[in-house]
């Protein structure tokens, strides 16, 4: 079986997502005052997204099956996108513990976590990256909170009241 | 009344506060334009969240420092280590890097950073004179016609930027789908959200943009995991360079007519819906390559090649702010953010938004002006400053930027689902980039969904006789531009091979000059009838380029 290009599952995918999104255009409430329904621009959206995407994909199977390239796989991919998987990961990680942390304490594990991961391997640095994060979102979190007052997530394991 | 709401905005603009912000705004543009991989529009985007807490004023002053700061310290990477700052100033670095290797690094940023000055303040004059035309001429458009410059603002978008028109294309209709999510403007139903509750009132557009622009650009600039932790500049190159000024005013003042015809070039280019200073700094190298006399000259440290991306690049930016102000369309993806401050101060961007905040208008053209003479203030006495900033590497840049994103689309409705709305958006960013969907049309598409949906509503309850999207003639104009602007990339792929294409242009002067005679007056008719000869003169002279080729 040929394999597909990468451009080709992507439209596959866009179809599948204009098809769960058409699907929930029609559960949109119509109401009896105004003249377009609510419903209408969506839907005009997603008509085009459908056709585009159908072109996306013809032209993808016209381009024919992907070349191979070294390091390709899990391995190679991991590897190619690394440091954008960490980052991700700790920031899904700082947001589900916001509550707890806060964030000026998640604030500053986050980017001690994210500069030793992504740095250097250099046990001297750490000392360096707790400084950056402490200092860094210190100030931030000073700037926001007593310049512009806004109130930031304290969490529970450090509230200021 | 003029005279009142100029004095007014003076007053506005040189507050102390104010001209401190500013201060600070182009200081900041200068070091993220200078930081390669740093790109203006993620500096204007991270400068948003500290808008919250300022005027209407404040805040678009101070975004506008940090554009024009942006604009002109990408010369500096770029002369220096011939990695240029920012996509505008790439251009730059062909002439500016051989200029500043030959032993003169003082003389090339001299004339980079007066021709980004004087390109500037051309531009702010063609600003000031242009804006309030066009915006006349924006109030004679009703839904119909403002539906589809819409719809040409996202055809050209999705055009100009990528090689993949497709994916252009589907990238803004993915913005417009974005920004259907949630709460129905008009009827108030809610749409897409799915039983979520927090999906109810859609995504705030702030936390998508930055998302979708920063996140992910922060991301993609430390993918590579061993070039984030090299400082982005050698730290030989943070030398002390004194910038040769009366040399460097004194050469383009002899080439001024390359500075002309460049600041022009960059007013133009901004004038079109997100075509920016990444396309015109090179249009505008490639025209004044051609008009010099000695072109093979260009390359091993020309200023003429410094003089004309310089000017161009900075001129983009009063070109894009005349279209933001006049039309309440944004030039390019700096003045959507720009729009989306509007609204956080509650200014909704139009047509009339000249007459109707005079004083906010004139703010904004005084501001444009005095944030050239800060930066090269700030230029020429903190060069060697903004250059040891560029010594850290990525990887700690990106860390805090990280988590300043997250405080600052908190900030601005204090919503704990705005970081997820960053945090989703990112991803998306990051995936779509990956795959070689441009950005732009989708950020686009999320500010002017709304704008395009409340102007087809209003069409539909005027008439629902659908036929007015063509016999209106603006809406006309702006769906023939939209329909010529989808074929350009092909056009521009096989320009002077593909013989079809030497009828493009014809073909486009005498569609576009089908509405201008339907228009009223004398002077578009007028205009109409020189479009047409024009279209004659391009028939005859490709003819005789095709004679001359086959004798």
């Amino acid at each position: 079986m040929t394999r597909l290009n990468r451009d080709a599952i992507v439209a596959i995918f866009l179809l599948l997502f204009c098809g769960v999104f058409i699907a929930a255009s029609f559960e949109i409430e119509e109401t009896s005052y105004g003249t377009m329904p609510s419903s209408v621009w969506p839907q005009i959206v997603l008509a085009l997204l459908t056709v585009f995407s159908l072109a996306l994909l013809g032209q993808a199977l016209r381009a024919g099956p992907p070349t191979e390239r070294a390091g390709d796989g899990i391995a190679g991919w991991l590897k190619r996108y690394r440091n954008a998987l960490v980052c991700y990961a700790l920031f899904l990680l700082f947001l589900l513990t916001l509550p707890v942390f806060g964030m000026l304490l998640g604030g500053v594990l986050f980017v001690f976590t994210t500069l030793t991961v992504l740095g250097p391997p250099d046990p001297r640095k750490i000392v360096l990256h707790a400084a950056i994060a402490v200092l860094s979102v210190g100030a931030m979190w000073s700037v926001f909170t007593f310049g512009l007052r806004v109130f930031l997530p304290e969490g529970m394991l450090f509230s200021f009241q | 009344m003029i005279i009142e709401n100029v004095i007014a905005a003076f007053g506005d603009v040189f507050a102390v506060t104010n001209l401190l912000l500013m201060t600070v705004g182009v200081t900041a543009g200068l070091i993220a334009g200078a930081i390669p991989g740093f790109t203006i529009t993620m500096a204007v985007v991270l400068t948003l969240p500290f808008t919250f807490g300022l005027s209407a004023v404040e805040g678009l002053a101070t975004m506008i420092g940090v554009f024009v700061g942006g604009l002109s310290g990408g010369l500096m990477s770029g002369m220096l280590t011939g990695i240029p700052g920012t996509p505008s100033s790439i251009a730059t670095t062909f002439d500016g890097f051989p200029l500043a290797r030959s032993g003169k690094p003082g003389l090339a940023l001299g004339l980079g950073v007066w021709s980004s000055f004087l390109g500037g303040i051309l531009s702010a004059f063609l600003l000031v004179t242009l804006a309030p035309q066009l915006a006349r001429v924006g109030l004679e458009f009703g839904p119909w016609d403002y539906f589809s410059l819409v719809l040409f603002a996202l055809t050209i978008t999705a055009s100009l930027s990528g090689e993949n028109l497709l994916k252009g294309i589907i990238a803004g209709i993915l913005g417009l789908l974005v920004a259907s999510i949630g709460e129905d403007e008009i009827n108030g139903v809610a749409r897409f959200n799915f039983g979520s509750d927090p999906l109810e009132q859609g995504f705030a557009f702030l936390p998508v943009l930055v998302g979708l622009f920063a996140f992910s650009q922060l991301l993609s600039d430390v993918q590579d995991r061993f070039k984030a932790r090299e400082p982005l500049m050698p730290p030989g190159s943070a030398r002390a360079v004194k910038v040769e000024h009366v040399m460097a005013v004194g050469m383009i003042v002899r080439r001024w007519t390359n500075l002309v015809r460049s600041a022009l070039i960059g007013v133009f280019t901004g004038l079109l819906p997100a075509a920016g200073g990444s396309i015109s700094n090179i249009l505008a190298y490639d025209q004044a390559k051609k008009a010099s006399r000695n072109p093979e000259t260009f390359g091993s440290g020309e200023p003429n090649g410094i003089i004309a991306p310089e000017a161009s690049n900075n001129a983009t930016a009063g070109g894009a702010l005349i279209t933001m102000m006049a039309l309440g369309i944004p030039g390019d993806v700096v003045t959507a953010v720009m729009l989306g401050a509007l609204l956080i101060h509650n200014v909704q961007p139009s047509p009339s938004f000249i007459g109707d905040n005079p004083e906010l208008a004139y703010a904004v053209f005084i501001a444009f002006f005095l944030a050239h003479f800060i930066m090269i203030g700030m230029q020429a006495f903190c060069l060697r400053a903004f250059l040891l900033v560029v010594r850290i590497p990525m990887y700690t840049l990106a860390a805090v930027i990280l988590i300043y994103c997250a405080i600052g689309v908190f900030a601005l409705n204090n919503v704990g689902f705005d970081i997820w709305t960053l945090f989703i958006f990112g991803v998306v960013g990051y995936v779509m980039r990956t795959l070689g969907f441009p950005l732009a049309p989708m950020i686009l598409g999320v500010v002017l969904g709304h704008i395009a949906e409340l102007n087809l509503s209003r069409a539909l309850a005027i008439s629902d006789d659908l036929s007015l999207f063509v016999t209106r003639p603006w809406s006309l104009f702006f769906l023939i531009i939209a329909a010529f602007s989808v074929v350009f990339p092909w056009y521009q792929a096989q320009r002077g091979t593909a013989p079809w294409t030497r009828a493009y242009m014809p073909l486009l002067l005498l569609a576009v000059s089908v509405p201008l005679f339907l228009m009223e007056g004398v002077v578009r008719p007028v205009v109409a009838g020189l479009l047409i000869l024009l279209a004659g003169y391009l028939v005859w002279r490709s003819g005789l380029i095709l004679r001359r080729g086959s004798a």
